[in-house]
């Protein structure tokens, strides 16, 4: 087959291809139909929500910024933070999350980003218990305790684990000054979220979804 | 022969067709508000030309002092915008916001059309004052029952977005007739302000 004759087919492929993606499908709106059960459900959950992801983006670009040794450490502590905080939130009565907090992570997260902030290995260490335990507590008391909540926090857990580790690991590896500071920009955009979050919080608007 | 000259385009439109008919996951219960709220928020600053010249501007004048500007300027703007956003939304007043947008453009389109270089401090000053304007302007007006949050982030990404626009316009500053074009996108800026103002005082 020459290539005329091999190109002439891609309209015919292009044809087959057309009809098997439109092609409908059942909507998979209800996990039990999918069968991928609740550690699916935990992974989505975080996937979903940008005031459980923003701020573990953010943290994870900072510790990019920082080098590998403060990557891994936030890679090993956020997410056992995480557990811990979800495990004594499972326990608990239920709660829901205060936009006022998350606004603060943004602006903490985000400004200290956006500055290129210094940050002592200890003190990232700390952020990163402190906002593991927080965010932990809350998808936790959230969960409630019941036959599939562990496996959600799993869930979950492993999301966070896999975002810091891709996100650190890219930052980590940026050598351009250009690209540091799109790093930093993002960072400016985490902060001005956080600044406007915080504003539709004390007007009462709702800017958090219940956990 | 033929199909060969022509097989580039057929490649391109059955990428297309599949592009644009692939079938999209229902999203049968998102939370109340949630996907709309980031693209309202998105669509807000680029739906207002307004709001697009000014910041189209702040990215063209930092292309035109370069580094250190060309980086903290947007940095800085989105910021102090949302510090304006802030202000309206726990109902601190902010009078002639009308005038002051259309005056960012007149005066972003005047330094960049004289490509004007004030010590970097002045420039970020500059800048932020026009920002609390677009954000005490733009970043309050949330559709109800759609997420803050999604909405916030969304103006704010669609904002840098303009900046970056600006600023990769701005990448023709290195060439001489590259500098005339922009001073040219300046005077047009400064122009595009004027008949806001006119507009803000006609009303």
């Amino acid at each position: 087959m020459n290539l005329t004759q091999r190109q002439s087919r891609i309209p015919l492929y292009a044809a087959v291809l057309l009809v098997c993606v439109m092609s409908p499908l059942a909507a998979e709106a209800h996990l039990n139909s999918t069968g991928m059960g609740p550690i699916y459900d935990g992974l989505m959950h975080f996937l979903m929500s940008p005031e459980d992801l923003v701020p573990v983006l953010a943290l994870a670009l900072l510790s990019g910024l920082r080098g590998a040794t403060y990557g891994r450490r936030t890679l090993l502590v956020l997410p056992a933070a995480w557990l811990f905080g979800g495990l004594i939130g499972l326990a608990a009565a239920a709660s829901n999350g205060n936009a006022i907090v998350s606004a603060v992570w943004f602006l903490l997260l985000g400004g200290l980003l956006a500055a290129d902030a210094k940050l002592s290995l200890r003190v990232t260490t700390a952020l990163a218990a402190l906002l593991g335990l927080y965010h932990g507590y809350l998808n936790g008391a959230g969960l409630g305790l019941n036959f599939s909540s562990a496996a959600v926090l799993l869930g979950l857990i492993f999301a966070v684990f896999v975002l810091i580790a891709l996100a650190a690991a890219f930052v980590v590896r940026l050598q351009a000054a250009w690209a540091r500071i799109a790093v930093r920009v993002a960072g400016s955009w985490i902060f001005a979220s956080g600044l406007l979050l915080m504003g539709w919080a004390v007007r009462g608007v709702r800017g958090l979804k219940a956990l | 022969m033929n199909t060969t000259r022509h097989n580039p385009l057929v490649r391109a439109m059955a990428l297309a067709v599949f592009v644009f008919l692939c079938a999209q996951t229902a999203f049968a219960h998102p939370q109340k508000g949630e996907a709309v709220g980031f693209l309202t928020g998105f669509r807000h600053p680029i739906s207002g030309l307004d709001h697009v010249l000014a910041m189209v501007a702040v990215g063209l004048w930092g292309a035109q002092l370069g580094a250190p500007a060309v980086w903290l300027l947007p940095v800085a703007f989105p910021m102090v915008m949302a510090f304006g956003g802030m202000l309206g939304l726990i109902g601190v007043p902010l009078p002639g916001i009308e005038y002051g947008i259309a005056a960012s453009a007149i005066l972003l389109g005047a330094a960049v059309m004289f490509e004007a270089r004030p010590p970097l401090a002045i420039a970020a000053v500059v800048v932020a004052i026009f920002a609390i304007f677009h954000g005490h302007a733009h970043g309050t007006e949330l559709p109800p029952g759609q997420s803050g949050l999604l909405y916030s982030m969304g103006f704010v990404i669609a904002t840098g977005c303009l900046h970056g626009v600006g600023i990769s316009i701005g990448t023709v500053h290195r060439w001489g007739w590259g500098q005339k074009a922009l001073r040219l996108a300046g005077a047009v800026v400064a122009m595009g302000g004027m008949f806001f103002m006119w507009k803000a005082f006609a009303i």
